[in-house]
């Protein structure tokens, strides 16, 4: 970079790229703020006291179940993470240190899920689900997203723990520690960074998905916020201010976390980043 | 430890993920394939068909016509993430990890951004950018003198698809920044301090030295582009419905899947059926892993430091 020249065009391309990645959200939430007549008129000023409206805002909240949709999102996202962590540590433990028969052979059995979508086995996970009464519930989507995640889980944690030094666990044993305290007090704490990658890996595509909530809890209030939102995009599909407050709705809490765990976030997925 | 006692210990730390994993995800792939290889008649029962539904699938035109439609969009779908967002990733990653660069960790903030949020979200937002009743788009082109290029993309049969797939590029452009970037961090700085030493400049540095080294990682890119490709669907079902409009122009694998198993306006749900498109969803999606696997990965020279 010595160059002024050449560093001037690294700056205008990286910067170019980066006002193509924001526009479209920056100018959705900007007129999600507008007056209908301001919103067709001047799209890409930012909103003014004059043309200020929240009328867009009142009406998401005052008709949909919105906040509900929100909170169902956060259990199901929540509950996925809690289950793909505890299960996915606890079995990476014992494929990494206990040397039973069958191990590589269970090991290849869990890392199929790695390359094998879930999604193709939906008509009998609906079929499945129908069966044990848990249509339309949250308990269905945690279950199904924690077998979704835990492949990967699994993998990127046995890596982490085979790296931990052999003596630590043996000192443990000496000292007269059973094996579970040996994984709850000793392992876990140690493998939290690698516990928090796999949180990341887990927690975008759960939130985000549309599949599943669509086919196993499309009613009934257990919506999550990604299908409510569909669902209220194609109801007010002709007006534009609820249209453009839902979508901010949807965009903004999740931007706000993403900025605030930014740094924590990426150095989870490049330290994570399987090579 | 005693026997049981050690078995107990196996089934305590096991026991859990294998159950869930197992009931969750492996049976339903197990059952659906099953379920390719039956009819339901109209009294509920299943009839044994052996490879009838594969037969009819590939080809009775009722079901072959928008089999190898989906198939062949698919296709370009996936080809034009490896075309535009894959060699765009790998720019931007080569930009953001250039010695003593300024804002770089705001780049890659902003830049990773879309790929947060949702695809329905996403779809959404680009549907009003491009829709002539806002008239963002032709704004822009206006702009720049190029108003006549303006079109109603989404709507047409001939544009819609490759419209679709750069809307998911721009999403998903994150993805093989992140994972290249990172293997770009782990060479060592002494390798480039050679290069330079010997003459080489900021360019001809990473086609030489630093490419080489990230073949593993842009191979693994690949392949989770192509699994993540033939597993879409979202996108499409929130921009266009499950009908994949216009006139099943944007049909992909992932929405032929879901129109055929629950039905739609046009035919009534056929859980056979559905599970046979599973099941060849799940043919490519193998084929293109083993392909990766057997013939990509192995010729891959791999270096460690």
């Amino acid at each position: 970079m010595r160059k002024p020249l050449s560093a001037f065009a690294v700056h205008a391309i990286l910067g170019l790229y980066t006002l193509l990645a924001l526009f479209p959200i920056v100018l959705v939430v900007m007129n999600s703020f507008k007056a209908k007549r301001a919103i067709f008129n001047t799209p890409l000023r930012p909103p003014t006291p004059s043309n200020f409206d929240p009328i867009g805002y009142a009406r998401v909240f005052d008709d949909s179940a919105l906040p509900f949709y929100y909170l169902n999102s956060i259990t199901v996202t929540a509950g996925a993470i809690f289950f793909t962590l505890l299960f996915g540590a606890m079995a990476a433990w014992a494929l990494t240190e206990y040397k039973f028969r069958f191990n590589t052979l269970l090991a290849l059995f869990l890392s199929i899920g790695i390359m094998v979508p879930i999604r193709l086995g939906s008509v009998a996970i609906i079929q499945l689900v129908a069966e044990l009464n848990l249509i339309n519930t949250l308990t269905a989507l945690i279950l199904v997203y924690t077998a979704q995640n835990l492949p990967l889980a699994i993998f990127i944690l046995s890596e982490f723990i085979a790296q931990i030094p052999k003596d630590l666990r043996e000192a443990a044993r000496c000292d007269g520690l059973t094996e579970y305290n040996i994984f709850f007090h000793i392992i876990l704490p140690l493998i939290r960074p690698a516990m928090a990658t796999v949180a990341v890996f887990t927690m975008i595509p759960v939130w985000n998905d549309l599949w599943f909530p669509l086919l196993l809890a499309p009613a009934g209030g257990k919506q999550t916020i990604t299908l409510g939102v569909q669902q209220f995009l194609g109801q007010y599909i002709t007006d534009w201010n609820a249209v453009l407050a839902a979508l901010s709705a949807a965009i903004v809490p999740v931007l706000l976390l993403y900025v605030i765990f930014s740094r924590q976030l990426i150095r989870g997925l490049t330290s994570g980043a399987v090579k | 430890m005693p026997q049981g006692a050690y078995l107990r210990l196996l089934l305590f730390f096991l026991g859990p993920a294998v159950l869930v994993y197992s009931l969750f995800s492996i049976y339903p792939l197990l059952a659906t394939i099953i379920n390719s290889l039956y009819s339901r008649q109209n009294d509920g029962a299943y009839l044994w068909e052996g490879l009838g539904n594969f037969r009819t699938l590939l080809l009775d035109p009722t079901w072959s016509v928008p089999f190898w439609n989906a198939l062949r969009n698919n296709f370009i779908f996936f080809l034009i993430h490896m075309c535009v967002q894959n060699p765009i990733g790998l720019l931007l990653a080569a930009l953001l990890s250039l010695p003593r660069l300024r804002f770089r960790a705001t780049y890659r903030t902003l830049i990773f951004m879309p790929t947060m949020l949702s695809v329905v979200v996403i779809g959404f937002v680009w549907q009003l950018i491009l829709s002539p009743l806002w008239g963002i788009a032709r704004m822009f082109l206006n702009f720049f003198g190029l108003g006549f290029l303006f079109a109603p993309w989404l709507g047409v049969e001939s544009s819609a698809l490759i419209t679709v797939s750069l809307i998911s590029v721009w999403q998903f452009v994150g993805i093989p920044m992140i994972l290249i970037y990172t293997a770009l961090l782990a060479i060592p700085d002494e390798l480039i301090d050679a290069a330079t030493v010997d003459g080489l400049n900021q360019f001809q540095a990473f086609v030489w030295v630093k490419l080489p080294l990230i073949w593993p990682t842009i191979g693994l890119v690949s392949i989770l582009t192509f699994v993540n490709n033939f597993n879409a669907f979202d996108l499409i079902y929130a921009m266009k419905g499950a009908l994949a409009g216009p006139n099943f122009s944007t049909d992909i694998m992932g929405t032929l899947f879901y129109r055929t198993f629950f039905g739609n306006q046009l035919q009534l749900g056929n859980p056979s059926m559905g599970s046979a498109i599973a099941t060849m969803m799940l043919i490519v999606i193998l084929t293109g892993v083993m392909v990766y696997l057997f013939l990509v990965q192995r010729r891959i020279q791999r270096y460690s430091f």
